[in-house]
């Protein structure tokens, strides 16, 4: 199971990416794995301003559907266009290829709420043994 | 604990990713359902589908006891061949759907799918009457199912079975990999393919040089996963999901299967009186206008009625769209008609669509074009 280091993570198994005062944000390959095979990004409208914890779209495989969370506050500057013909690029790079939007971050600040790595590694340990 | 198949090892082995399935524990994909829905398509697959149910029917009055509780006609099999058929209630509704092999005269081998194996043995052997043993081979059994074009060719190198002669359906004794085993020109993904009946015990052995052989063509082991959207394609219905005891085989389309002509069955009054007045309600496919996977349970809506619902849907590898089965009312079952599917409380365009989705190119056709 694939956590790089230069990245914060939800609870709900999304990434962020910081890049300068924009974000770039995926689901992780815990969670492509348990989705299974994807078939279908739900992507939200350009221009969609974004609170911490909105749900933005919507991720399904043949097996589920799980609604994507909003990391941190913003506005949505650019979706993965690619996902709509290859929606398969989520489970094979969920973390290159498979990336879903970018958005304007509004507030660093809110970055302190989200998991670093070790954190996510041990968030990922409480899930599996429960 | 879920029931494990003779090849559950093999499965850890290759790194399946096991799910539940009607009380098994089955691989639902491998290397991943794509990828194996592609190889079976294009090549071939090989699935471990040991958790159906096999059920013998012996005994003089065994063809008797089909003929009463199945709706297609036995009398038509010759030692040897076999036939889509099903199982339904008093009241003309689905309980299962089956293959029916004649093995001889007095010898049929029934295979029924996992989630109504129970069901299906305890309803047959409260029915079969005299002259019939019926006897439950499910946990003693083995089955294998090759699918896709070159299925013939893979096998061709593990049994000195005449697979060339042999018509769909029809089912011959016969070595493979040394085993004794059933081979049947049948399958449930719409390519041409074989089931291979073992004993338990002689499972894994066939199973392991069928994968070598397999892998030798381009093809792989596949999963339940893309055995349902290979399924799905080819517009075969899934019992349990889009046909059950509240449906009858005429709704479901398969009008086809149902004999009216033969001896007295059981359902028939119900299925003859729906032959003559015609269904209210039939299942179509669906083909979404924007993208989404219809599942069960979804509202259909006809002219801003909820009038329908999703039995199953996927997006089809092959295709790159998203379709389904649902059933509608019969003034919307023409393809063409617009409809919308409600999900996640939206309602989406889509469009009734003829099945399947999906036809392979018969051996004679690819031919005959080259």
């Amino acid at each position: 199971m694939q956590i790089p280091d230069d990245l914060h993570y939800t609870r709900e198994h999304e990434w962020l990416r910081v890049d300068g005062a924009e974000g770039v944000i995926g689901v992780t390959d815990f969670a492509q794995d348990s989705l299974g095979d994807v078939v279908f990004v739900e992507l939200p409208p350009l221009g969609t301003v974004l609170r911490q914890g909105d749900p933005f779209g919507v991720v399904e495989s043949n097996k589920t559907v799980s609604d994507l969370f909003a990391p941190v506050s913003g506005r949505v500057v650019a979706v993965n266009e690619a996902l709509r013909d290859r929606p398969e690029a989520v489970n094979q790079e969920p973390y290159g290829a498979g990336w879903i939007v970018r958005i304007a971050v509004d507030d660093a600040s809110e970055l302190e709420n989200l998991l670093d790595p070790a954190a996510y590694r041990e968030h990922l340990a409480r899930e599996q043994s429960r | 604990m879920a029931r494990r198949t003779p090849l559950h090892a093999r499965h850890r082995e290759l790194g399946a990713r096991l799910v539940e399935f009607a009380g098994w524990d089955m691989p639902l994909a491998y290397r991943g359902a794509l990828d194996e829905h592609r190889a079976v398509r294009e090549h071939c697959g090989l699935f471990d589908v040991s958790h159906m149910g096999e059920i013998e029917l012996r005994g003089p009055g065994a063809i008797a006891c089909c003929q009463r509780l199945t709706v297609n006609d036995v009398a038509r099999l010759g030692d040897g061949d076999g036939q889509y058929t099903l199982l339904c209630n008093p009241d003309g509704g689905v309980i299962d759907d089956l293959i029916a092999y004649r093995l001889a005269a007095d010898r049929l081998l029934l295979v029924v799918n996992a989630s109504n194996a129970a069901t299906d043995l305890a309803w047959i052997r409260d029915q079969a009457g005299v002259g019939v043993e019926v006897a439950d081979r499910s946990e003693t059994t083995g089955l294998l199912a090759l699918q896709g074009p070159e299925a013939e060719t893979v096998l061709r190198t593990c049994t000195p079975l005449a697979l060339d002669a042999m018509a769909p359906f029809t089912i011959r004794e016969g070595l493979v990999v040394g085993r004794r085993a059933l081979v049947a020109r049948t399958g449930y993904t719409g390519e041409d393919g074989f089931e291979i009946v073992l004993d338990a015990g002689d499972t894994p052995a066939v199973w392991d040089a069928l994968v070598e052989a397999t892998r030798r063509r381009g093809g792989m082991p596949a999963g339940l996963g893309a055995r349902d959207t290979l399924r799905l394609e080819a517009g075969l219905p899934l019992c349990g999901s889009d046909m059950d005891a509240t449906t009858t085989p005429l709704e479901a389309g398969l009008g086809w299967v149902v004999k009216l002509g033969k001896a007295d069955f059981v359902g028939r009054p119900v299925l003859a009186r729906q032959a003559a007045e015609g269904v209210r309600r039939k299942l179509v496919g669906i083909r979404m206008e924007e993208p989404g996977v219809p599942r069960h349970g979804q509202p259909v809506w006809v002219d801003g009625v909820a009038a329908g619902t999703v039995t199953s849907g996927t997006r089809s590898p092959t295709l790159g769209t998203f379709i389904g089965m649902a059933y509608v009312p019969l003034e919307a079952a023409r393809p063409g008609t617009r409809v919308e599917v409600e999900m996640r409380g939206r309602r989406l365009p889509a469009s009734v669509v003829a099945r399947p989705f999906y036809r392979r190119v018969s051996r004679e056709r690819a031919h005959a074009d080259t």
